[in-house]
């Protein structure tokens, strides 16, 4: 039924191996980068650095399916691993802030040690076992599983959708469903309630914000300029407090300000215009109701 | 079910095949025309947007001013290369380059003409082809994203991280809906590689309409016009263009994942954001708008797709597709960010996955029955997407209608707007109560640095004093 059993048939297939140059050539200069990735992933103290090693392996490793005449699961490893998951990390990682770094301090003792030992004897347990399993599988030869391009089997692409959508179906359809529940509960677990319709609209928020006294947006603080903190509230021209300034939950403070700064060399000169822009302009002076801190003659000679 | 059209259109068969020296001319040569296509594309779209906007645009440099953008990017090679002090120094300097090479690497699959010769040797117009193609086009796309969240990450400062985590956000999503718009391609060519998906646009299906026989449409824009309308609305978000250019909002993030960039690694994420853009043109000429090959009216002519003439067949396509990105660039304003999110998972990717299904039922419909696929395409698909297009047109009017009532009513002379209220500056005491105007009895007092300028009388209005730039000592003696 599936190519598979047709190749085991014609074990006849030749099962010398043969390595063209290119795919040499590929292996030399992208397995170190694999591996050089791998351990750069382990051995870095910053966690994007780390991600992005393992990206350089996991590159590696796509473009190796590829060489090795498997391009659709090349491709599927790129686009899904490296394009996808990978830069979903990336985002968790530079949310949580660019200065994370591994602490050097060991909390438990001979933590590494044991970690290297017991990590060796795991690879020696998988590539054994694997080794075991694969001793005696007759070789037939990719042509004779997957056929090649523009012969009678079609190639990679179509062997892969003849496996998956005809074999193990079962398996595949199972595993959508698995995925789609992981997704369903993580949305599930994340999700706020709120009533459905509930949500205005921007344009509803907007009516209904010119159909009060204030269209405009409240006044900031009065951290501008003369102080920093969002107790000062607002002024409002005349020097007072603007009390929709207030920071909620926050006693607002009046801070002691600098003084007005005038135009210091004009002062000097006794030009008109001496005390700055607010006496020239007749801004402060009888009509204001509030505490004139600082004026023209309080400037700093 | 691909029907070749000619002897000329290449398989899979024919590539791979290439003397070496063939091979390093078709990468010379598209490494070229990506960087020409980029600095026509520059001046392209700051000439048509200027005449959009009743302007002349670039006119001084070279004829027409044509060679702007490159003076622009000379200029941009000898800046100051800049690096932030809180940079992290190795993927600051990686970023800009991980951003154009997958650009450059995308567009080697991408089919440019018919099998030619080049000094002797028949050769396609063609890089590379494969069985996964297009595959390759969205993968290095894919890869294209890292530069751009790695280059706003390792600036160490607040508007590029941000420009990076919203284009992290963007990129994968829109490249969701992107892969999804392909896929009904895929079932209609029956193939992922990008010479045979052009060669399965070569004929246009015989119809016989009431006893007319014609030749129906063989663009998958025509066939597929869903797709065609996912896709270009996903590659729009794809490149960062506006109306979704959040990542690099300058009214919100200054300039986004390159704030703090500078000269020539500036220079590669320019280069990289317009490759992309000519990269996602030639895609969608080559998926929905039939390759290189030539448009009705000029397919008549025989000699249309062969030889050379295809190349410019192509560009033209390509043209046209710039301009429409220029075209969206200067109607659109730029969306908000959480409608941006909301378009791209609510409305684009439920549609493109309905729209798989009715094409993949079709196909089925069609292989049952035994009718050709371009028929039921014809008689069932493009009826079924225009009375989609017309709903959702009549559904857009009706959401707006009180909107567009108040405006006709407004033009018309309705009920008019409150008269605006002016606060008498005289009679009210400025500073309680009232906006803060200025006085209307203002006198602004002259500049000492002008009293030597005798004409200047005493209490008339002045200039700003900022014109005294180049006092000299002894006039500041004499004041």
């Amino acid at each position: 039924m599936s190519p598979l059993h047709m190749g085991v048939l014609a074990a006849a297939a030749d099962t010398e191996v043969v390595i063209g140059t290119g795919e040499t050539i590929v292996f030399w200069v992208l397995a170190p980068v694999a591996l050089a990735g791998a351990l750069g992933m382990v051995l870095s103290r910053n966690a994007v650095h780390s991600a992005l090693w393992l990206v350089a392996t996991m590159l590696s490793l796509g473009v190796f399916y590829v060489v090795q005449e498997a391009p659709f699961l090349g491709a599927a490893q790129i686009i899904v691993y490296t394009g996808a998951i990978m830069i979903l990390f990336l985002f968790v990682l530079m949310l949580v802030g660019r200065e994370t770094s591994d602490s050097v301090v060991e909390t438990l003792r001979g933590q590494r040690v044991a970690a290297i030992v017991l990590g060796i004897g795991f690879a020696g347990l998988v590539g054994a076992g694997i080794a075991r399993a694969t001793e005696d599988l007759p070789v037939v030869g990719l042509t004779a599983v997957q056929g090649t391009v523009g012969g009678p089997a079609a190639g990679n692409v179509e062997a892969i959708a003849a496996v998956l959508y005809g074999r193990f179906v079962l398996a595949f359809e199972v595993t959508g469903a698995l995925l789609i529940v992981a997704a369903v509960g993580a949305l599930l677990l994340t999700h706020a309630e709120r009533e459905p319709g509930t949500a205005r609209s921007q344009k509803e928020r907007s009516r209904a914000r010119f159909l009060t006294d204030r269209p405009q947006t409240l006044p900031g603080p009065g951290v501008y300029a003369r102080a920093n903190s969002i107790a000062a509230p607002g002024r409002l021209p005349d020097g007072s407090p603007a009390p929709s300034s207030f920071a909620t939950g926050v006693e607002p403070v009046q801070v002691d300000e600098l003084p007005r700064t005038g135009s210091v060399g004009a002062e000097r000169e006794g030009l008109p215009h001496a005390g700055g822009t607010d006496a020239a302009l007749g801004t402060i002076g009888g009509g204001t109701t509030g505490p004139v801190p600082g004026s023209g003659e309080d400037a700093p000679r | 079910m691909t029907v070749f059209a000619a002897a000329d259109q290449p398989t899979l068969v024919d590539f791979g095949n290439d003397v070496w020296w063939i091979v390093l001319i078709k990468i010379v040569g598209i490494f070229g025309v990506l960087v020409l296509m980029t600095l026509f594309a520059i001046v392209f779209e700051r000439k048509v947007v200027a005449r959009m906007q009743q302007r002349i645009g670039p006119n001084r440099v070279g004829p027409r001013g044509y060679l702007q953008s490159l003076a622009d990017g000379l200029k941009l090679a000898f800046k100051e290369d800049i690096m932030p002090a809180l940079a992290d120094k190795p993927v600051y300097f990686l970023a800009p380059v991980i951003a154009t090479i997958p650009a450059f690497l995308a567009f080697s699959v991408i089919p440019l003409g018919p099998t030619v010769s080049i000094f002797g040797e028949r050769t396609p117009l063609q890089l590379v082809d494969s069985p996964i193609g297009v595959l390759i086009v969205l993968a290095a796309s894919a890869m294209g994203v890292y530069g751009i969240v790695l280059g706003g990450w390792a600036s160490g400062s607040t508007y590029p991280l941000l420009g990076s985590l919203r284009s992290a956000a963007q990129m994968i999503s829109y490249e969701i809906a992107m892969g999804l718009s392909i896929v009904a391609v895929f079932l209609y060519a029956g193939s992922m590689s990008t010479s045979e998906i052009v060669a399965a646009q070569a004929d246009g299906t015989e119809l016989s309409f009431f006893g007319l026989e014609f030749t129906g449409p063989s663009w998958y824009a025509v066939l597929l016009p869903v797709s065609f309308v996912i896709y270009v609305i996903a590659v729009v978000g794809e490149t960062n263009r506006a109306p979704f250019d959040l990542p690099e909002a300058e009214s919100e993030l200054v300039g986004g994942f390159h704030t703090e960039y500078s000269s020539l690694k500036f220079a590669l994420f320019f280069l990289a954001e317009y490759i992309n853009i000519v990269t996602v043109s030639a895609l969608a000429a080559t998926l929905f708008l039939g390759g290189w090959r030539a448009p009705w009216p000029i397919s008549i002519w025989d000699g249309a797709n062969t030889g050379w003439w295809p190349l410019l067949w192509f560009f033209a396509k390509v043209v046209v597709a710039l301009f429409f990105f220029v075209w969206l660039r200067g109607t659109l304003p730029r969306l908000r960010y959480d409608q941006f999110m909301r378009f791209g998972w609510k409305v684009l990717v439920p549609v493109g996955l309905v729209w798989i299904l009715v094409v993949a039922t079709l196909r089925a419909v069609a292989r049952e029955s035994d009718l050709d696929a371009g028929q039921v395409a014809v008689f069932v698909g493009v009826p079924i997407a225009l009375v989609l297009l017309g709903g959702l047109l009549l559904a857009s009017r009706m959401r707006n209608r009180d909107t567009r009532v108040a405006a006709r009513e407004a033009a018309a002379g309705g009920p008019a707007p409150a008269e605006p209220q002016v606060l008498d500056p005289q009679g009210r005491d400025r500073a309680s109560g009232g906006f803060p105007v200025p006085p209307m009895d203002l006198v602004v007092p002259p500049s000492p640095r002008l009293r030597r300028r005798e004409s200047v009388g005493a209490g008339t209005v002045v200039g700003t004093g900022r014109r005294s730039s180049s006092t000299t000592p002894e006039e500041t003696d004499d004041v």
